[in-house]
């Protein structure tokens, strides 16, 4: 079960997305997520879309995957755009549905907000489809790491969460385990009435709580016996360096930002 | 004589002044680049033994020395660096998302430079024969696996002496075997003194002392063969005595001369075979 749930969607690849810099990866997203929302006519948002959807065939994942990772958000997208559809009226009456006038300004409105809703989410789960979790603590503890100065923990945060990364498969193996150990013994919360089913997760939560903090209490014991005394003085294997391929898509990025700025007046 | 490198000189220890003591007057002495392997019953008192090697727990009585610093507040970082273990629990000691990871974490606290650390990680792989899983996640090694990991990231930091609290105890027999396999090639290639821990005999003949540990007293200490042939009393202190060693002991009540006391198969049929011949 545990190869099914892949945390965060992590989709292994070597491609030139796969191999950025996460903090590169991270600080593009970030510009663009804030740019795209300059973008105010068909020729911005096209080179905004054409560079969405060329990072996206760099990857090599499959858009066919991607999609279907969006499933829940398109629910929203649509949401968006029909909303759209009524509130707005500017622009010409383009038709009229049993007395329900549908207005040029709401269509183009309502389609130019979901493609930038769009945009937005399909950019930022490349993230996550092209780095691997360690990468992005890795990168988080970087870019926080000014913080320290005013006494953010940011080392303890970030080996949080590693060792959280860590555990999530080893507490998913355990919940399987105890989950079918106690369908062995009849309790079931998979079926019946709601009721049932909340009373059935009480046996398998308990033994889980229990278990995750005996194991807390060793980890902790062979942490210090390990000699971890903190992030003071301490080296890292894992390293993160910008290399010319970084600087050259950041490049390039800025390019295109640059071309969305240069179209917005036409 | 060797040198010595932990004393335990009448150790006392209790988890808190009302609980009991869990060691009453524990001495003893391992030399350095020893084998010595410490049993008992559950409960007896084996991993308070190896806590406090480790500056984990201190004593309430008494006084342990190791590499001729007493365990205490000041030396207890320093002693760290020379004292290496391995926990039963495969899982609850793993602490990187992949081996290398994992075997980097002592090193790293440690502050050893990064080029240092990967030549590291890869000695140290090759010796406990894991090359192949450098980049392979926790929940797809088998426990085994995890513990030859966990035996690795001791050796990156280059320890003086390695302490295993039954690190085969929950790992299946080809598991145990392959841990046991590990240290004893480990013990042979290197000069680290080795403490294994454990409540199962069979995993002591191998050692050159046994320290028998008896409701938190050292029952007895001495070589394997001399151990083994304590049967019914091993018994008596509830530990689990061997097919071999029994074996043995119903053949020597049929009459049929064993005169040294076999520790495996292999010397029970030298045994038998040299019997035979003479016949
Ligand atoms: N953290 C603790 N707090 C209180 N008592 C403990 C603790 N750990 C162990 N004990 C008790 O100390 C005794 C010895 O335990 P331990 O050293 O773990 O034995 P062994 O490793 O030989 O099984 C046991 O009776 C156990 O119940
Ligand atoms: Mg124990």
């Amino acid at each position: 079960m545990n190869n099914a749930i892949i945390i965060g969607q992590y989709v292994p690849g070597n491609s030139l997305v796969h191999r950025l810099d996460p903090r590169m990866k991270i600080t593009i997203i970030f510009l663009f997520v804030i740019f795209v929302f300059f973008a105010n006519n068909v020729l911005s948002y096209s080179i905004l879309t054409s560079f969405a959807i060329i990072t996206t065939a760099i990857t090599k994942i499959p858009f066919r995957f991607i999609l279907k990772g969006l499933t829940p958000v398109w629910f929203l997208i649509i949401f968006t755009f029909l909303l759209h559809l009524i509130v707005t009226k500017e622009g010409i009456i383009l038709f009229d549905i049993l007395g329900f006038k549908v207005y040029s300004g709401a269509l183009i409105q309502g389609f130019a907000i979901s493609l930038r809703f769009f945009l937005l989410i399909l950019i930022t789960s490349l993230l996550t489809l092209t780095t691997t979790p360690i990468e992005i603590t890795d990168a988080i503890e970087d870019i926080l790491h000014p913080l320290k100065k005013i006494k953010f923990p940011v080392h303890e945060l970030a080996l949080m969460m590693s060792i959280s990364l860590r555990f999530i498969p080893t507490l998913l193996q355990e919940t399987d385990k105890i989950s079918k150990a106690q369908a062995s013994r009849g309790v079931d919360f998979r079926t019946g009435p709601i009721r049932d089913r909340i009373k059935a997760v009480v046996p398998l939560l308990v033994p889980l709580f229990v278990s995750a903090f005996k194991r807390a209490e060793e980890l902790a014991m062979a942490m210090e016996a390990r000699g971890y005394q903190g992030g003071e003085g301490r080296t890292k294997l894992r390293e993160l360096k910008i290399r010319k391929l970084d600087i050259y898509v950041f490049l390039v990025f800025l390019l295109v930002i640059a071309g969305m700025f240069y179209t917005r007046n036409y | 004589m060797r040198e010595k490198f932990i004393e335990f000189r009448n150790v006392s220890f209790r988890y808190g002044d009302n609980e009991p003591w869990v060691l009453k007057n524990v001495s003893f002495d391992i030399y350095k680049d020893e084998w010595v392997a410490i049993i008992g019953h559950n409960g007896s008192g084996k991993s308070t033994i190896a806590k406090l090697m480790n500056g984990l727990l201190y004593p309430q009585e008494g006084e342990i020395i190791i590499n001729g610093l007493p365990v205490n507040d000041k030396h207890v970082w320093e002693i760290r660096k020379f004292v290496g273990m391995v926990f039963q629990n495969p899982d609850n000691q793993f602490v990187g998302t992949t081996v290398q990871d994992d075997v980097a974490f002592g090193m790293e606290n440690r502050g050893v430079p990064r080029e240092e650390m990967i030549l590291r990680i890869e000695e140290v792989l090759k010796a406990v024969r894991m090359e192949e899983y450098r980049l392979t996640e926790p929940h797809r090694l088998s426990g085994g696996q995890k513990q030859r990991a966990a035996i690795a990231g001791v050796l990156a930091i280059k320890p003086e002496v390695l302490i295993l609290d039954e690190a085969t105890a929950m790992l299946d027999p080809r598991g145990r075997k392959e841990i046991m396999q590990t240290v004893a090639e480990i013990q042979q290639q290197s000069e680290i003194s080795l403490i294994t821990i454990t409540h199962d005999l069979q995993e002591v003949v191998k050692a050159e002392r046994v320290i028998v540990m008896n409701n938190g007293k050292v029952w007895d200490e001495a070589k394997p063969r001399e151990i083994f042939a304590k049967k019914d009393e091993l018994r008596k202190i509830g530990l689990d005595v061997p097919f071999v060693a029994v074996l043995a002991d119903e053949l020597i009540q049929n009459g049929i001369m064993i005169k040294n006391e076999p520790l495996d198969h292999d010397e029970i049929l030298e045994e038998l075979w040299t019997l035979h011949s003479k016949m």
